[in-house]
């Protein structure tokens, strides 16, 4: 076989960096390699201005104000800050914060820790279709319920939550919104205060940027927002997170925040006719199952479950040639398939099946025709060797088999 | 993680895959796992009436690649082997020949398990 260049659909994972953004950095390191907190000299300046210019750009992205962005060290740290820091901050008003069972670990870890410390956390169940119900989260908002957390979109469907109704019930019920949009920032709109967001995680390294920094958004009136620094220091980025900052990451993020604004509407305008491509090709399999809401998804994701084909297995036929996930957590130690999926209420079996295909800027045309073919393959040879699909093609109610769970 | 040289040979070139008639009274059916746990294994065992030897030994698996060689792997020991020898195959041998990490044991055990149902199958079969 030729040497083929390995195809990259996991751009959920982490997105290449753009070239555009690394000549960017590049001064940052050495030649302007200023501390930004150093005001007595030419180093720190530019140090100083290089940061600003690059909050200038994400706020631009976002519809908001330079202050209102607050660096971090990635989208973790960011949900982190805004979970705990919001806990702290408003503990007289309240303890109770509702999120969603889908949500990143992130997110979930993070309320875990905050119940042992004393937080009331509601996990919402999502419908089918991965979407909140609205009236749900409404009923489960209570007169001690200080902080919503809902993500903007779905790492693993791609599924975006309906960001303004949610906004509103908050408003309405004078409760602050926070929302993990590390998926959807660059990629799609995300106007924090348009929508009535009032804080805002995100990562450069999903939207073309470096790993190692990310933001926090944090709404500095109506309502003006403050989050208890989570960690002690120097009182940078207006005390509410210490640490010297990343300024040839951050110049990095600054430069794909820019390019994202100006390129996002082609970018998935393209992708999302190559996804559909994907999807419309890979679905002509018998027995397959898009998992997610179609009408309310990112451009450049779908999530498939092939039916009687075991996911990380059916990965191996091809990950010599394309990069993608699996809803079967195989790979990982717990064995356990992806909570997200089994959250939406699909079996176990499904979950273990699924495929997840996230493109992006990068991907070309020529690279999702190879991905159909060697995915369609494999889906075959999977299932050649599958007993279950040979009682399914045999006509066996598989659901009436006593398995041996094991 | 990578998974070892002999996995990849028994998962792009699985042996012996496919199905026996189940209705013979000389082929013991194991059929072990299941679809919600990510592993279904099926081994077929058919029986040489005149030695008592195992002649032909069949598998299907819905599983990742470990549990695919492992199958796999079962199906060539098996062939040419006594029912009491089959019996003896421990999952821990698989674990070594295709050196198997710790969280793909399961799929070793998973293995003998088909074994030992497949054998108890053919034997119920010809008890009387």
């Amino acid at each position: 076989m030729s040497q083929r260049r390995l195809i990259y659909l996991d751009n959920n994972a982490t997105t290449p960096c753009d070239p555009r953004v690394v000549d960017a950095m590049i001064p940052y390191f050495y030649e302007k390699h200023g501390n930004a907190a150093s005001r007595s000299h030419q180093f720190g300046w530019e140090a100083e201005d290089a940061v600003d210019y690059a909050r200038e750009q994400i706020a631009k992205l976002l519809d908001v104000e330079d202050k209102e962005v607050i660096f971090t060290s990635g989208a973790t740290e960011s949900n982190n800050l805004a979970l705990k820091g919001v806990f702290e901050m408003y503990a007289k008003k309240g303890n109770h914060i509702i999120t969603a069972e889908t949500e990143h670990k992130a997110i979930l870890d993070t309320c875990g820790h905050l119940e042992k410390a004393g937080a009331e956390v509601t996990y919402l169940k999502v419908k089918e279709d991965g979407l909140v119900d609205l009236a749900d989260l409404e009923a489960a908002i209570k007169p001690n319920t200080i902080l919503v957390s809902l993500m903007w979109a779905n790492n693993e469907t791609g599924v975006i939550q309906p960001m303004r109704e949610i906004a509103m019930i908050c408003e309405k019920h004078g409760v602050l919104f926070h929302s993990d949009a590390t998926q959807a920032v660059g990629k799609i709109p995300t106007h924090p205060r348009e929508i009535g967001v009032h804080l805002m995680s995100f990562t450069a390294h999903k939207m073309y940027g470096p790993k190692g920094v990310g933001a926090l958004y944090v709404s500095r009136k109506n309502p003006r927002v403050k989050v208890t620094a989570q960690m002690d220091g120097g009182g940078h980025e207006r005390g509410m997170r210490s640490g010297t900052l990343n300024v040839p990451g951050i110049v990095g993020f600054g430069k794909a925040a820019e390019i994202a604004r100006e390129e996002m509407e082609q970018d998935a305008a393209r992708l999302s006719k190559l996804r559909d491509h994907l999807q419309a090709e890979l679905t002509k399999l018998e027995e397959t199952k898009v998992n997610g809401n179609e009408q309310s998804r990112m451009p450049h994701v779908t999530n498939i479950s092939f039916k009687h084909v075991e996911g990380e297995g059916l990965m191996m036929t091809f990950n010599q040639n394309i990069a993608v996930s699996s809803g079967s957590a195989c790979t990982s130690a717990s064995l356990e398939p992806s909570y997200v999926l089994v959250g939406m209420g699909l079996g176990d079996d499904l979950a273990h099946s699924s495929i997840r295909f996230s493109l992006g800027r990068f991907t070309t045309q020529e690279e999702v025709d190879e991905a159909i073919e060697l995915v369609r393959n494999g889906v075959n040879h999977m299932r050649d060797l599958s007993p279950i699909w040979e009682m399914y093609q045999d006509g066996v109610d598989l659901s009436k088999i006593e398995w041996s769970a094991h | 993680m990578a998974y070892s040289e002999k996995v990849l040979d028994h998962f792009k070139s699985p042996r012996n895959v496919g199905t026996l008639n189940k209705d013979a009274k000389n082929v013991g059916t194991g059929l072990v796992g299941a679809p919600e746990c990510g592993d279904v294994m099926r081994l077929q065992i058919e029986v040489d009436d005149a030695t008592g030897l195992i002649k032909d030994a069949k598998f299907k698996t819905f599983g990742c690649g470990s549990a695919i060689a492992s199958s796999s792997l079962a199906t060539e020991w098996l062939k040419g082997k006594s029912l009491d020898d089959a019996m003896r195959i421990d999952n821990m041998d698989i674990v070594e020949e295709l050196a198997l990490p710790p969280v793909k044991i399961h799929c070793s055990v998973l293995a003998e398990d088909a074994i030992k149902a497949a054998i108890a199958d053919y034997q119920q079969k010809n008890a009387n």
